[in-house]
């Protein structure tokens, strides 16, 4: 299949050369000293040339994907354990087999893939995926595995074919196919069940068919062009269905759609419907097909995980009433709140969750050392709370008195069963927001001050003065200090479990935050009625699964004294990722990019760096520049200049990011990277074979040295290929071991 | 010779009286009772406290900005004569008679006051009419926030002053391009990079500025080179010229700040414990005193004392007592049962250790002294109970992954002492360079397991007394500050029975050397740990978020009067606040509107006025853009005063748009008249505000319960109504 898409592609590349601002371009202004440059270099693509060249680049396109395709299969049922995060998105795609309910902080359509590819190979999802380490046994992984391989591989034909669309050069995409063969990071991040590759699939496709359809410029709305445009589309969405991480090719995207627009904007032989034209298909293609596919992959989610499972709690009553097996699935409770009910409290603004307590004081220093209240994602016993009547403290359930509903404006107590505190509100700051109070759990077995004392009001009362479960909007307000109970939505620090704040709130303003609805109810004196819950509709489901990942995303910071990994480590390949294995008895594998393709990378952005500036500032002085050197410049300057943009895009941003990062982070940007180098050298060879007369001597510059640049990382590939691969036998701390030549850097532990 | 005999020298002085004008209103507007209230005013505090160190020259390390903004404030305390003896404890505390209130306060407020000139000239030198500049002078002058914040000792008004300094100048400077290189251009260009470098020195939020003058200046320099009638040689003069003055000017004015701050304060203060043991050994008094002649080379039978570098949670020495480690943990795990290694955050004579050569068993100094070298075999013995450091494949107590250090006990049990370190100096030029005190940063690599000796930073329960844990990290992943160590405190010991040298532990160190840190080791280290220091991030009272601003839906009690319900409250002036945020949301429109219409060869506007909106544009909007926009991204407490640059660069949009609007949008003279006293009517709005919500900004007027009720034009708006 590959193979076919790729003919593809490489035929509709040749049908339009005059793309705009490649060399081709430049040439055509000066023919002859065109064909005197083509006669120079034999093996640079002229237009509509010699036939063998079409089918060099065949063969080398075939050539290169067999290459990747070995590389990535070879081995690719060691180790036979679960390797690093494995375990979370092996994890995952069982969950999709066993159709639970989850939550995670990325985009679903990663792990669905996952799962579909773990479904289609006869995997049962019956694999645990507990821990790193664990055997597969009988378990069918391979099909997992082999699927993010396959993707994997195909990184190297997409970057081969969009580095030869950006130069038009053969050497420069065979360079940048060479370079991400044999660099073993991305090697390593294409053999295990994870997200990346896949990621890294959807954004190449989308550079490669954003590139193809720049190509397509000068015939507009042809059926390549719209080929190619709808293509980035779907990839764009794949891309930011995987992670948010996809954001950034779409900004690059975005960014390259722009730019054309207004090119053509200014285009005054263009008129402005047919710029209309042009506006309206980028904004079907890009953002509409897109954004109706990213919405399709969370319609799927939806539509698969129909069971209850681990990720209940982090969303809404109304959501979980979707999942069967859930409490709240065809619930049949209670109806309305009465005193003595156990119930439990969940916020109505997303990704709070319940109302809770543990027994754990507030630290000193903090308000009044009394037990913490705070709000709880998961489901947990803490979460219950016994509503009682303000003074009484005969016990509600006793079956001598009469059932009595709570009505709004009622004074009532909400003592937590577990520890029989009451939740309690003063005049202290709440720990984080400090103009609001604290609130805690107070009094022993039930009996406390009047501090506890709160009225229960009813928003909207729809279903008259009594509390239904469910859809009733209550609110607490404090008796004494007339505060309103409330979350801030802020985590609290390592006292306090990283649980959300609770605070009492003196502006009475109706915020969600405020708001409770009941869930649970346990009341063994009413009758359980089947009760039908609201079901949310698609674009609410939709938005709280997005509220709740973006909670998630933030929540992963860095703990305190933890050695993380920072965007500055990782082009100079500082420190690796430990896969599997940590003594010298195990299966090691290491993920760590191979420096010699790494180091060269760093070395050609610097190099990109000068060597662009040094043409900009020679085009700005009006320096009249050799018409071969001109379209080289070009090259340098457009098609590096888009890869120097996807690098850039892909790497900056990170240090902005206050959540934990991880080395691995990095690969998008070390494609582009590599892809860069490619067209790099191949550029500033051909200008120093441009500067030597003899033309023999010339193409045997350029070639020696494309040649030397493809052995030189072959080479260095055969050296570090144990990383990826798998070792055995000593650390390389110790002298005897194999690699402990290869230990260039100290902070490299393998 | 004498020509002025022949002709006389004659002085003709342009005077503008708008300008000498506006000055004198500035000066009114801020100074007026300038030491009243005599009480200490919100973070009057916080920068107190600095200036006290100043005065009394001890160093401090303010992690919230740059020196040159507390050092402008202890200018301020110096010329007043003020000895720094003042508890900055609390707001609203009375002011002692020693501190001289007015002269502190002078210095923001005269800069809040030159502003208001400043605003007018900027604007001239954008090319706008007089009548611009004016409002925007005026605009200036009855914004009641810039008031507030210019009136007090607080920085603001400082930073706000050198970034329309920076514009300013940086304007006058390209204004003077057709007579480059002379001594005016020269000036305003250098004018421009001591501007922006002072901005920087104040906030590092005046990097925002710099950053927008320097992108101005770039793509000024970039149409420069594209200029084809310069010579190769000129161009490049002019980019030299630049690049000293933009870049190499501020850096230097920014290290100069520095130089400035660390000499004056040479004596050391609370905040040395952040500090490392060198930086500390080169303040006067404190570390220095005890380290003063301390031997530099540590040899074997040196009694050092080892501290750890990384300082997180707290600097502590490395430490043992005689306590051993509980027979089993919490968590069911068992322990060797051997003496307690830990870290102790407090000087202690427990915290001696010596270090021993492992092939002798003297435990003094022979002499000479045999210095440890990078990559020695040592043994460490702890002073007062004679055993030694020792780790072993035992979990350590809170860190199970990695190993218990211990000071070893024979049990008579199948655990031999495992007690040999190599000794691993990081911070050497060479393979053999010698431990040193202080200066050496070192790495205690266990020899049996390679595991380093590493401060883990969790705190130990009750059974290890809440000290630090020490571990042995198996798998030490480069140099972590927490695996090195320096010996803070060392003497040779002499004396070799056990009851001598625990006397000897017990006594000082003497002898006598001095050691010196150069300036750009300790500006680096000063300025790392600035960056890097970690303040609570707890949230305030008056905290309020950056969406809160542009609507002005917060606001900040500064002061209230101890007895009346006179006070003051840094809130805008809803009329200016609300049209800026206006003019800048019409001036980008406008500015899309154009750009698309000449993009399609349309050109409404003449070429030097399009021109003149732009720089305008760029100048101002993006100077509000840069100011406003990153505090999005900001993880820490913010306050409506972070505002106020941003807010200043959006009144000098103010009168650029309203100028446009009547210039190019009104068709008829007609429609112009009716703009102009639409115009007149509106500043007329402004000025009332300004008057209604005098009291609140200068807090001498004590206001009824009613009124102050009626001045809650909002109810986010925190005014504080006295109950009686």
């Amino acid at each position: 299949m590959p193979s076919a898409v790729c003919g593809g592609l490489a035929g509709s590349e040749l049908r339009h050369r005059r793309g705009r601002g490649g060399p081709q371009a430049a040439r055509a202004a000066v023919p002859e000293e065109a064909a005197e440059a083509a006669a120079q270099n034999p093996k640079r693509p002229a237009p509509g040339s010699r036939p063998s060249e079409a089918a060099c680049r065949w063969v080398l396109l075939a050539l290169v994907t067999l290459l990747a395709f070995a590389t990535r299969f070879h081995r690719l049922d060691q180790p036979p354990h679960v390797c690093w995060d494995e375990t979370h998105f092996g994890k995952m795609g069982s969950y999709y087999i066993n159709r639970t309910f989850f939550f995670d902080v990325h985009p679903p359509l990663g792990k669905m893939l996952i799962g579909l590819a773990g479904y289609l190979s006869g995997y049962d999802g019956t694999f645990m995926f507990q821990k790193p380490g664990d055997r597969y046994e009988h378990h069918n992984y391979m099909g997992m595995r082999g699927f993010c391989a396959f993707l994997g591989s195909l990184l190297i034909p997409f970057a081969y074919l969009t580095v030869l669309e950006l130069s038009k050069s053969l050497p420069a995409a065979l360079l940048s196919a060479a370079l991400l063969t044999f660099d073993t990071g991305c090697l390593t991040l294409s053999q295990y069940i994870l997200l990346d590759p896949i990621l890294m699939f959807f954004i190449m496709a989308a550079m490669l068919s954003m590139v193809k359809y720049n190509s397509c410029a000068d015939r507009p709305f042809s059926a390549p062009w719209w080929f190619w445009l709808s293509l980035t589309g779907i990839n764009l969405a794949g891309a930011i269905g995987v992670k948010f991480v996809g954001l950034f090719i779409i900004l690059h995207v975005g960014w390259n759609t722009v730019s054309d627009l207004w090119r053509l904007f200014g285009d005054l032989s263009l008129s402005l419907v047919t710029v209309g034209k042009h506006l309206t298909a980028c904004i079907l293609c890009l953002i509409v097909l897109p954004l109706a596919l990213y919405t399709a992959i969370y319609a799927v989610h939806f539509a698969v995980l129909n069971h209850s499972g681990p990720g209940d709690g982090f969303f809404s009553s109304a959501f979980q009433a979707r999942l069967s097996g859930n409490t709240l699935h065809n619930a049949s409770v209670p109806e309305y709140l009465a005193f003595g009910s156990v119930i439990t409290v969940k916020n109505l603004r997303m990704a709070i969750g319940y109302l809770h307590s543990h027994r754990h004081l507030y630290p000193e220093g903090i308000g009044a050392r009394q037990q913490q209240v705070t709000t709880y994602l998961h489901k947990d016993y803490n979460n219950l709370w016994i509503i009682k009547k303000q003074n009484t403290d005969s016990d509600p359930l006793d079956p001598s008195f009469p059932v009595e509903f709570v009505q709004h404006g009622d004074i009532i107590r909400l003592e937590h069963k577990e520890t029989s505190r009451n939740l309690h509100s003063h005049y202290h700051e709440a720990p984080l927001t400090r103009k609001h109070y604290q609130v805690t759990g107070y009094g022993i077995n039930g009996t406390g001050d009047s501090n506890d004392f709160w009225r229960i009001e009813v928003i909207n009362r729809k279903f008259g003065n009594r509390i239904k479960v469910l859809r009733s909007r209550i609110r607490f307000i404090h008796l004494v200090t007339g505060c309103v109970l409330g979350s801030s939505g802020k985590a609290l620090p390592k006292w306090g479990w990283e649980q959300l704040e609770v605070t009492c709130s003196p502006y009475l303003k109706e915020t969600l935050s405020s708001i409770w609805n009941v869930e649970d109810h346990i009341n063994p004196k009413l009758p359980n009625i089947s009760l039908d819950v609201l079901q949310p509709s698609f674009p609410e489901i939709l938005l709280e699964s997005h509220m709740v990942m973006i909670r998630g995303n933030n929540g992963l910071k860095p703990k305190d004294n933890e050695f993380t990994s920072k965007p500055w480590h990782w082009p100079i390949n500082y420190q690796g990722l430990r896969f599997s294995g940590v003594n010298d008895t195990d299966f090691r594998v290491y993920l760590l990019g191979n420096p010699v393709v790494w180091w060269l990378n760093l070395l050609s952005i610097a190099l990109y760096l000068l060597s662009g500036s040094i043409i900009a500032v020679a085009v700005q002085r009006g320096v009249h520049l050799p018409a071969e050197v001109e379209g080289l410049s070009q090259v340098l300057l457009q098609g590096g200049g888009q890869l120097f943009l996807g690098w850039a895009l892909h790497y900056f941003p990170f240090f902005l990011m206050g959540r934990v990062l991880y080395f691995h982070h990095y690969f998008p940007a070390m494609l582009f990277s590599s892809m860069l180098t490619g067209i790099l050298w191949d550029t500033l060879l051909r200008l120093c074979a441009c500067g030597l007369a003899a033309s023999s001597l010339a193409s045997g510059v350029h070639m020696g040295g494309v040649l030397s640049l493809l052995l030189g990382t072959a080479y260095s590939f055969y050296l570090f290929h144990p990383l990826a691969y798998g070792m055995v036998g000593p650390l390389a701390q110790d002298p005897r071991s194999p690699m402990a030549g290869l230990r260039w850097l100290e902070s490299w532990d393998f | 010779m004498v020509g002025f005999l022949q002709r006389p020298i004659v002085v003709t002085a342009d005077v503008n009286l708008n300008v000498v004008a506006l000055t004198a209103a500035g000066l009114l507007s801020r100074l007026w009772r300038l030491a009243y209230p005599r009480a200490v005013v919100f973070d009057e505090v916080y920068y107190g406290q600095y200036l006290s160190f100043y005065m009394k020259r001890v160093f401090f390390l303010d992690g919230s900005g740059p020196p040159f903004g507390h050092m402008l404030l202890a200018l301020g305390g110096y010329l007043g004569g003020f000895d720094g003896n003042f508890l900055w404890n609390r707001i609203g505390a009375e002011y002692s008679s020693n501190v001289p209130v007015w002269s502190l306060r002078l210095l923001p407020a005269l800069a809040g006051a030159l502003s208001v000139p400043m605003a007018y000239q900027i604007l001239w030198e954008l090319r706008f009419s007089h009548c611009a500049a004016m409002g925007a002078a005026l605009l200036m002058l009855i914004e009641n926030a810039l008031v507030t914040q210019a009136r007090l000792m607080l920085l603001e008004s400082l930073l706000i002053f050198f970034n329309l300094l920076a514009v300013l100048s940086y304007l006058k400077f390209s204004n003077a391009q057709h007579r480059p290189f002379s001594p005016g251009w020269w000036l305003w260009l250098t004018l421009t990079g001591v501007a922006c470098s002072c901005a920087v020195g104040i906030k590092y939020m005046g990097v925002f500025t710099y950053l927008l003058v320097l992108a101005v200046a770039t793509v000024h320099t970039w149409q420069l080179v594209g200029d084809r009638a310069l010579s190769h040689v000129c161009v490049l003069g002019h980019v030299v010229a630049r690049a000293v003055a933009l870049l190499v000017i501020p850096a230097a004015t920014y290290l100069l700040f520095f130089y400035v701050h660390l000499t004056l304060l040479c004596r050391s203060g609370p905040h040395d414990q952040i500090m490392s043991s060198a930086f500390q050994a080169s303040l006067e008094g404190g570390l220095a005193r005890i380290t003063q002649g301390q031997p530099l080379e540590v040899a074997f039978g040196s009694q050092v004392t080892l501290k750890s570098a990384s300082g997180k949670p707290v600097p502590c020495w490395l430490h043992s007592h005689p306590s051993t480690y509980p027979l089993s943990y919490e968590d069911g795990r068992g322990s060797s049962h051997q003496q307690q290694v830990t870290c102790y955050p407090f000087k202690d004579v427990n915290n001696w250790w010596i270090v021993k050569d492992p092939g002798r068993h003297q435990l003094e100094v022979s002499s000479p002294p045999r210095p440890v070298r990078h990559g020695d075999v040592v043994q460490l013995v702890h002073g007062m109970t004679s055993r030694r450091l020792n780790t072993h494949d035992v979990a350590a107590p809170l860190n199970p992954h990695a190993q218990e250090v211990s000071c070893y006990i024979d049990y008579n049990i199948s655990m031999p002492a495992q007690s040999l370190w190599r000794l691993n100096i990081v911070n050497r030029e060479s393979d053999a360079e010698i431990w040193k005190t202080i200066l050496s940063e070192v790495r205690l690599v266990h020899l049996n397991t390679s595991a380093v000796l590493k401060l883990s930073g969790a705190h130990l329960p009750d059974w290890g007394f809440r000290q630090l844990e020490v571990v042995g990290e198996k798998l030490s992943r480069g140099s972590h500050e927490s695996t090195v160590w320096t010996v803070e405190e060392h003497r040779y010991g002499r004396s070799q029975e056990q009851k001598e040298r625990e006397l000897e532990l017990h006594s000082p160190t003497h002898a006598d050397i001095s050691r010196n840190l150069s300036f750009m080791a300790r500006f680096s280290e000063l300025q790392w740990r600035m960056l890097t220091v970690r303040s609570d991030d707890s949230e305030h009272k008056y905290s309020s978020t950056p969406l809160d601003w542009v609507t002005l839906d917060t606001s900040i009690a500064y002061w209230l009067h101890p007895r009346t319900s006179a006070q003051i409250h840094l809130l805008g002036n809803v009329v200016i606040w609300a049209s800026a945020g206006l003019a800048t949301a019409l001036y980008a429109l406008l500015f899309c509107w154009y750009l698309l219409r000449r993009r399609r060869h349309v050109c409404e506007l003449p070429e030097d006025s399009w021109l003149r909106w732009v720089l305008a544009g760029a100048l101002c909007a993006g100077g509000w853009a840069v100011n406003y926009l990153p505090f999005f991204l900001m993880e820490k407490t913010l306050f409506l005063y972070h505002y106020l640059p941003a807010l200043t660069f959006q009144i000098l949009l103010l009168p650029v748009v309203l100028q446009h609007i009547s210039e190019h949008l009104c068709r008829s003279q007609l429609h112009r008249s009716l703009f102009g006293a639409l115009v007149v009517a509106w500043y007329s709005a402004a000025c009332y505000v300004f008057h209604v919500l005098r009291p609140l900004t200068y807090g001498d007027t004590s206001l009824s319960p009613s009124d102050l009720q009626a001045l809650r034009w909002k109810e986010s708006w925190d005014i504080l109504i006295r109950k009686h």
